[in-house]
């Protein structure tokens, strides 16, 4: 019996461990430099992988994504800088690759949205908390609300 | 006033909650193409079934030409091919194939098994072509008119209802538009 389980989590252990070591792509590609392959990773986390559309290329193991990680290494080798390569890729596959989307018509109220609404918050707040003036408790009392206040505080 | 003034978060819920709603029925994998209206992308690639022979756009015939995107590994690709087959009979456009990241002999034997309605599929093992059409994934299918410019994309396999649905009235509607000009032209 107990054998039989221990079996169980052995394939368990194993079917996890071998998926964790799936998960991530392995590319071998030589970089000349260490701030190319800075730029090769930066720009892999940054492109979307258009097949899986909730990961980015460098953790995709879809072909497009292989075949879309080789064009980013090639372009980097062939010296083109960052702007063309997202360039390029928002020219085939459109502007839904880019995971941090550019400041354009279409995308002000997802740029400013939050500041908008941050500011709305901040009026609202203003107006309830003006609303209720202090003027209240700074006017002076009548005659008779004194002589009142007197007579109340003489008796204690 | 003021009583309306407390309905404004209600309203903005149902309007969020609207919103958020039709997202459910979105499909998200429905993309614009970024490629319609552009000129197919120049590509010198070899065919399927000669390994000498280097194939361009310059090999297109005349007319309106279907592309589409296909590969032995593409359990959806197997399930068009009949379709294909059926719709390469037509003499109103051509369909040419492009056989995306696939083993030379597999895509070989796949159609001299299952029929060819290629009039030649260029061999992209290395994803250059598919990724300057902006491909995702196979099964695609590219509308391609006279001038060469891309008219449509479509991702999934073809069936008759999509067909008559998606393509069938681009097609019509190319044919009355090159039909149009020539007659122009002829005037002149």
């Amino acid at each position: 019996m107990f054998s039989k389980y221990a079996v169980i989590a052995l394939i368990a252990t194993v079917t996890i461990f071998s998926s964790s070591i799936l998960a991530a792509p392995v590319d071998t590609y030589v970089f000349k430099d260490k701030v190319t392959e800075n730029r090769f990773n930066s720009l892999n986390k940054e492109l979307r992988c258009p097949k899986c559309q909730n990961q980015n290329l460098a953790d995709s193991n879809s072909p497009i994504a292989g075949d879309l990680r080789r064009e980013v290494y090639d372009m980097l080798q062939a010296g083109k800088a960052d702007m063309e390569i997202v360039d390029f890729m928002v020219s085939r596959y459109g502007e839904f690759v880019l995971y941090r989307p550019r400041v354009n018509s279409l995308t002000y109220i997802l740029w400013y949205g939050p500041a908008g609404l941050l500011f709305i918050g901040a009026i609202v707040v203003v107006l309830i908390l003006r609303r209720k003036p202090v003027k209240n408790a700074q006017k002076p009392l009548s005659t008779d609300q004194k002589d009142k206040l007197d007579q109340i505080l003489k008796n204690k | 006033m003021g009583k309306l003034i407390r309905l404004i978060p209600l309203i903005l819920f149902i309007a969020l909650g609207a919103i958020l709603f039709r997202g459910l029925s979105l499909n998200p994998t429905e993309l614009p193409s970024a490629l319609i209206g552009k000129k197919f992308p120049e590509f010198a690639l070899t065919s399927v079934l000669s390994q000498s022979q280097i194939m361009t756009t310059a090999d297109f015939k005349p007319g309106i030409k279907l592309v589409n995107v296909w590969g032995t590994w593409c359990p959806s690709c197997r399930y068009e091919h009949e379709y294909l087959n059926k719709l390469s009979k037509t003499n109103r456009f051509t369909i040419y194939g492009l056989n995306y990241d696939d083993e030379r002999e597999d895509a070989a034997q796949w159609l001299t098994k299952l029929g060819n309605p290629y009039q030649f599929s260029a061999f992209d093992e290395e994803g250059k072509l598919s990724v300057n059409l902006g491909v995702y994934a196979a099964p695609e299918t590219f509308v391609v008119d006279h001038s060469n410019i891309i008219r449509k994309r479509y991702a999934g396999p073809l069936t008759p209802e999509i067909w008559q649905s998606e393509f069938e009235p681009l097609i019509t509607q190319i044919e009355a538009d090159f039909l149009a000009s020539t007659r122009h032209k002829g005037n002149q």
